[in-house]
């Protein structure tokens, strides 16, 4: 598989309505690269993903995948270039496992054509690869939170894609199934080059998991680079309106932001910016 | 069930093994399928050959071979010829029909209570074809152009009255349910100012019937299905795709309004033509999705097992109404009194699950 898809955003502005979501913003998507989006609730993270991938029609400015604007390529045959795995999809009630990730061959299959062995292949693959294979014949009703998180995304998979959109892969996920997630697609990044953009709540695992981070506020780029650039105290505050302390996270390296919120911080706490050490709690 | 941890690279190409088991799930799968609609296809052959054979008079397979072929057969010739072929193909087309526009509307509307006779679009092709007939006492041919006029209407009229930057099912339904009332009500007006003698006609538009079906009746509806049939199931990958949600849908390649628009006119089209033969026969539309789900699983498309389970519906609770009782009731009135328990059954059940619809 190729990773040097080239995916920039040029001067787009997107919104519903007369609501304006996202305006004039540019961006080049790193290729082969995890990037993760984060930014305040409505400040268009999802906005920006939908319109990255044909959803969402620009207001103005486009999107362009490989020289050509997405919004006028032909539905399928960007759908095998770019997935994207949206913030709620729905089951079919009583869909099986193995049922569902098929579904995700549909921009590789005609109207005429028979389902063979490529088809096989990749949906193999993507549930190896997602550890969903023993569920292929469960219902995926039945199925816990993490596990049925762990389907959609072998769906996409099964699409087989260079670039993979996902918003928010690890909602309504407990921690365990989060790392489990975020682990599956660096995974996925590292042995395919799979182009990875997707968005995130929880500013920390996306400094982790992150390759570059692009933080977002009111529809406008405000930071763009890797984690250690990115996550600052000034971003937190210019993003989310929040103090925080932002440390060298000990397991990973990268940057840990700690939240300075009006309760719960102690008197001989070290808040103010930059330099301190870490106190033991 | 705890989750194995992911530490191990994945891999690039599945094991042999795995696509083995991939294709194995899947051939079982389609075989099942084709077995389960073979079944059915055979089970509505032997249905509607049994209602050219049976009712008051019995004629022998050879017998009603013969008049369909051409022949001059005694007796056999009006019976089997005249009333209880144009009925039975009827039956058949309009169970097609209805069963075949049901299932897309519950597929691509996702919820099972989203089907054309709930929401009003059979109600619609009823209230116009009472008016026609009753009020203003055009032909058959208007009389069609007018329900399927009426049935466009509803469709858009409920669609856009849901509209609201996209369509929830629950919204819909609940709109098409009161627009449904509605119309009824002026059906059942008309057909209160109508002549007594054009009451027993009339009262086809109220549950549905076969009485008195003739070709210029059967006709339209057949070249309805011939036409609208193909288009629909040619949708029917994309229709799948619809299921997991619009985006997921698009992000899958799906053009996903130009779908959603084609696959509403041919089922529009579909109730609306055999709505104006048959009436709004009850509850087939609603049932046949459903029931052809308990059959083949819902792992691939139910187009055609719905249709056909439609087609069957309408051929034996046609006969049952006929021949079963001491006295003949309309075939809707058969269908009515499957369909309401289920009906209740979806809400209770609904509710219990503390969902909405």
């Amino acid at each position: 598989m190729t990773t040097d898809h080239q995916l920039t955003a040029e001067r787009l502005t997107l919104g519903y309505g007369d609501r304006t979501v996202v305006s004039s913003l540019d961006l080049v998507v790193p290729p082969g690269a995890i990037t993760v989006v984060v930014g305040a609730n409505a400040c268009g993270k999802s906005t920006l993903l939908r319109s990255m991938s044909r959803l969402l029609a620009p207001r103005e400015g486009r999107v362009v995948l490989d020289g050509k604007e997405v919004h006028r390529r032909p539905a399928k045959e960007l759908a095998r270039t770019l997935g994207l795995l949206p913030q709620s999809p729905v089951a079919p009630e009583g869909i099986t496992v193995s049922d569902l990730v098929g579904r995700g061959r549909h921009p590789h299959q005609s109207m005429f054509s028979r389902w063979n062995e490529k088809d096989d292949a990749a949906v193999a693959s993507a549930l190896e690869a997602t550890a969903t294979e023993p569920l292929a014949d469960r219902a995926v009703d039945e199925l816990s939170g993490g596990q049925r998180q762990r389907v959609w995304i072998a769906m996409a998979l099964a699409q087989q894609t260079d670039l993979l959109l996902l918003d928010e892969p690890t909602t309504f996920l407990d921690a365990s199934h989060q790392i489990e997630v975020l682990d599956l697609l660096t995974d996925l990044n590292r042995s395919r080059g799979t182009t990875i953009v997707m968005v995130l709540h929880d500013l920390n695992l996306a400094a982790r998991y992150a390759d570059h981070l692009i933080a977002l506020a009111d529809g406008t780029l405000h930071a763009f680079g890797p984690p250690a650039e990115v996550l600052t105290e000034e971003t937190v505050r210019a993003v989310f309106g929040l103090e925080s302390r932002v440390i060298e996270d000990p397991v990973s390296g990268r940057p840990l932001m700690l939240p300075i919120g009006r309760h719960h911080v102690l008197d001989r706490a070290d808040t103010t910016p930059a330099g301190g050490s870490v106190r033991p709690l | 069930m705890s989750a194995p941890a992911l530490t191990r690279p994945a891999p690039k190409e599945a094991s042999p093994a795995s696509v083995a088991a991939a294709t194995r799930r899947r051939t079982r799968g389609a075989s099942r399928r084709r077995l389960v609609i073979l079944v059915l296809a055979v089970l509505v052959v032997a249905a509607f050959a049994a209602t050219l054979m049976a009712g008051r008079t019995f004629y022998p397979p050879g017998d009603v071979l013969r008049v369909i072929l051409g022949e001059q057969v005694p007796g056999a010739s009006f019976t089997v010829g005249r009333l209880r072929l144009p009925r039975a193909a009827l039956a058949l087309v309009a169970g097609f029909s209805f069963g075949l526009a049901g299932v897309t509307f519950q597929t691509m509307l996702r919820n099972p209570l989203a089907s054309p006779d709930i929401i009003g679009i059979s109600s619609g092709a009823s209230a116009a074809a009472a008016i026609a007939i009753v009020t203003l006492s055009l032909g058959e041919v208007q009389v069609s152009v007018l329900a399927i006029a009426a049935g466009l209407g509803v469709a858009l009229l409920v669609y856009s009255l849901a509209f609201r930057g996209g369509v929830v099912g629950t919204r819909l339904i609940l709109i098409g349910i009161g627009i449904s009332a509605m119309l009824d009500s002026i059906t059942s007006y008309v057909l209160s100012q109508a002549a007594e003698w054009d009451l027993q006609e009339a009262m086809r538009w109220l549950t549905g019937s076969l009485n008195g079906a003739t070709w210029d009746q059967t006709v339209p509806a057949l070249v309805a299905a011939a036409v609208l049939t193909p288009l629909l199931l040619g949708q029917a990958r994309n229709l799948s795709a619809m299921q997991l949600g619009d985006d997921t849908a698009s992000a899958l390649g799906v053009r996903v309004e130009r779908t959603r628009i084609t696959v509403i006119v041919a089922a529009v089209g579909l109730i609306a033509f055999a709505t104006a033969a048959a009436g709004p026969i009850a509850f087939v539309a609603f049932l046949a999705g459903p029931i052809a789900a308990r059959i083949v699983g819902v792992g691939g498309s139910l187009l055609v097992p719905a249709g056909l389970v439609g087609s069957l519906l309408v051929l034996v609770a046609d006969f049952t109404g006929q021949f079963a009782f001491g006295e003949r009731y309309p075939v809707g009135v058969v269908t009515g009194v499957l369909g309401a328990p289920y009906l209740i059954y979806l809400i209770i059940r609904t509710n219990r699950a503390g969902g909405s619809l």
